[in-house]
């Protein structure tokens, strides 16, 4: 079931083109990956849903009903990519302020704060204010912040970004534990591995369009195709390179093949390198990535 | 090396138009605004002491010496009830009202008998002289003083030749007769004294008393309390700096947009509206809280009179403190950075407190520059004040500076709210 659909959303600041007609769906429980490059239009696009952006064009519905007004929601949690927190409050007291805000009762407030406390494994240092805490403390204070109202639906701005690999562990499993109590997010990254690892279904839009959506195996059909890169290093530069393969051009003892089956395709490419005399010293099998797919579709030309 | 130095520095100075509007801009509109005030700048705007004058003796020398001060081009006088010059003489009465509520900081009264006891040096009959009284405001430490000088002038010039007719009566009723040959020449150069005479003399000034007559000054506000003006300067300066602390605290607005706070708070159930409005209660909170912390040293430290003034005090904290919130959120909303808020909040505080009293006060000015001072903040709250303090009215003759400051307030909060919508939605 969508709970969220962006159809045809336009949006354009001056003479900026930042929606062109995007259009996408948020299934129930899912985490889906908002993937572009700088200015592509993903942050008009989450600012839109969160009713921060007055649309053009398009329309926006959230269980199926038209998004009206500026007033963001009560099922949508937002957690902005800045550190939305008050640096001189304690952990608790930042808790409590912002579930105060979004209408939580005394006595329900006391329970999300201690369930918000545990998740963000910030219990034992929840009565310090937040300016003496690290990078991944603030994150994950940051996004238990916007889900502490019990949002059905979250949207995350690069939520993992500038933390250390622990914190961004410890806060990816907070958002499959929010999907498993049937949350379902939408976040932009540009960590394109945590994506390909940690999500559902990916989106990827470019000059405000949406250029491909759904899970990674139908990304890297649709784009790139299944065949994986193998890279071979010999002991001294290739003459003849084998039928397939090609020489790199920055280093003669390097070949590179695209093989679409690995254990018929390899041997004989080996074979053929040994059959030269050369000795092969390293083989990497690579496969298709998010990586590969978002290069694929967006191109290598610098976007600033 | 230094090169590249003043290069950045300067390329940075020509790219910040706060600072350049700081650095240039400021110390010109400053230097403009004491010119104008002290500089005698504009003719005939230049500051005129405002006088009554009641004349309760109608001899000679009493009406030549309210005719002098009405000649003085220093002064502007009032001798009638009404301000036209149509109405009945004034009394004395009348003239300490026109002192109490500022219409004038100084009235002369010229008492009964003050001609006869000229006339008679003082020594009538045994009986104690009238004295010309200036009844006085003395929260304006210029005008009693210079109208004390001119009166003494003005005595002196007006009528000489009473004094010698008076002075010769005197000589004869004690030293004898004068002879017929010294009647002549009194007869013929008495005339020369009377002023506006062909071949009038002009009298040098003199230090001592009017025609043997003193001249007490009667503070008219205080009526004998020793007290200063510590009300005076505690209003002053505590409106400026409460005009500087709520615009400094008001860009907690700024930081929140900066930091995403302000994101988030607009995805809560508080929205815009409400925000502004738990701002602008906290600011005007944290401002009553200064300026009774500001009044509370001065009672410690001064002796100000603070508990005998407390409703119009609290009235006047109150309100001063809305607007002066409002007003800080105003320049918040309107400011895209920290910094151009702090640049733009020196600036317009500073012109503010200069023009509306806090840094001299307004009775200093000339009048041109005291009704332009009326479009400041500063003026309003700080004439309340004085209404309070020093001339003891009651709250409910607030109500001008009130119902100005209040409308402030909404105008304010109005403004507020518009500029904040930038941040609302785009």
């Amino acid at each position: 079931m969508d709970v969220l659909t962006v159809d045809g959303a336009r949006k354009r600041f001056g003479d900026v083109v930042a929606l062109d007609g995007a259009t996408l769906a948020l299934r129930e429980g899912e985490l889906l990956a908002l993937l572009g490059p700088n200015g592509a239009g993903k942050t008009t696009l989450i600012r839109a849903i969160a009713g921060r952006v007055r649309l053009d064009g398009g329309e926006i519905r959230l269980f199926g009903k038209p998004l009206d007004g500026h007033r963001t929601p009560p099922e949508l949690g937002i957690v902005p990519q800045e550190l939305a927190v008050y640096p001189l409050l304690t952990a608790r007291e930042n808790l409590e302020a912002f579930g105060r805000l979004q209408g939580l009762s005394r006595h329900d407030l006391a329970g999300q704060v201690k369930w918000a406390l545990e998740v963000t494994a910030l219990g034992d240092r929840a009565d310090e204010p937040v300016k003496g805490f690290s990078g991944g403390m603030k994150r994950r204070l940051n996004i238990a912040c916007g889900v502490l109202h019990r949002p059905r639906i979250v949207l995350l701005d690069e939520p993992t970004v500038g933390v250390d690999p622990q914190s961004r562990e410890r806060i990816y499993d907070m958002l499959v534990a929010l999907t498993s109590a049937g949350v379902s997010l939408l976040l932009t990254t540009h960590h394109l591995e945590e994506a390909e690892a940690r999500c559902s279904r990916t989106v990827i839009i470019d000059h405000g369009r949406v250029i491909a959506a759904g899970t990674l195996p139908e990304l890297v059909d649709r784009t790139v195709g299944r065949h994986r890169v193998v890279t071979v290093r010999t002991n001294a530069p290739v003459d003849t390179p084998p039928p397939g393969a090609e020489i790199l051009a920055d280093d003669p003892r390097l070949l590179r093949a695209r093989v679409s089956n690995v254990a018929r395709d390899l041997p004989l490419l080996l074979g053929a390198l040994v059959a030269q005399g050369c000795e092969v010293e390293d083989v990497e099998v690579r496969g298709p990535s998010l990586q590969s797919v978002f290069i694929h579709l967006t191109g290598r030309e610098l976007r600033e | 090396m230094i090169a590249t130095l003043l290069r950045i520095a300067w390329t940075n100075l020509r790219r910040d138009r706060v600072a350049q509007a700081l650095t240039f801009v400021l110390p010109i509109i400053f230097f403009s605004i004491f010119a104008s005030v002290f500089g005698n700048q504009g003719g005939n705007s230049t500051a005129r002491i405002r006088i009554a004058i009641v004349d309760e003796d109608s001899s000679e020398l009493s009406r030549r010496i309210a005719d002098g001060l009405q000649k003085e081009t220093a002064l502007r006088v009032r001798r009638t009830s009404d301000a036209e010059g149509t109405g009945t003489p004034l009394d004395r009465a009348a003239a300490e009202r026109l002192v109490r509520d500022g219409d004038v900081p100084v009235a002369i009264v010229l008492p009964r008998g003050l001609g006869h006891a000229a006339m008679t040096f003082g020594s009538a009959d045994g009986v104690a002289s009238p004295r010309i009284q200036l009844l006085a405001d003395v929260s304006d430490r210029i005008a009693p003083q210079m109208v004390f000088g001119l009166l003494q002038k003005v005595a002196m010039t007006s009528a000489p030749d009473l004094i010698m007719q008076s002075g010769l009566s005197q000589f004869e009723r004690y030293a004898g007769k004068m002879t017929p040959q010294q009647k002549s020449a009194v007869k013929a150069w008495l005339p020369r004294l009377k002023p506006g005479g062909a071949d009038a003399v002009q009298a040098k000034d003199s230090a001592g008393g009017v025609l043997g007559i003193g001249i007490d000054t009667v503070d008219v506000m205080r009526q004998g309390r020793t007290e200063s003006l510590i009300s005076f300067y505690a209003a002053g300066v505590g409106v400026m700096f409460l005009l500087f602390s709520v615009s400094g605290a008001s860009g907690t607005l700024l930081d929140e947009v900066d930091s995403g706070t302000l994101d988030r708070m607009l995805s809560t159930r508080v929205g815009m509206t409400g925000l502004l409005t738990g701002k602008w209660i906290f600011l005007a909170l944290m401002g009553t809280a200064q300026l009774t912390l500001m009044f509370l040293w001065g009672r410690i430290a001064f002796g100000l009179d603070l508990f005998h003034h407390l409703p119009g005090f609290f009235v006047m904290t109150v309100v001063t403190a809305a607007a002066a919130a409002g007003f800080g959120l105003v320049l918040a909303t309107l400011a895209r950075t920290r910094a151009q808020l702090s640049g733009m909040s020196t600036i317009i505080i500073l012109i503010m407190s200069s023009l509306g009293g806090s840094m001299f006060p307004r009775f200093l000015m000339s009048e041109s520059m005291q009704r332009l001072g009326l479009v400041t903040f500063n003026a309003w709250a700080l004439d309340g004040y004085l209404k309070v303090f020093w001339r003891d009215a009651p709250v409910w003759q607030l109500w001008p500076q009130l119902l100005v400051l209040m409308t402030l307030t909404a105008i304010f909060l109005t403004l507020a709210r518009t500029f904040a919508r930038r941040w609302e939605v785009t």
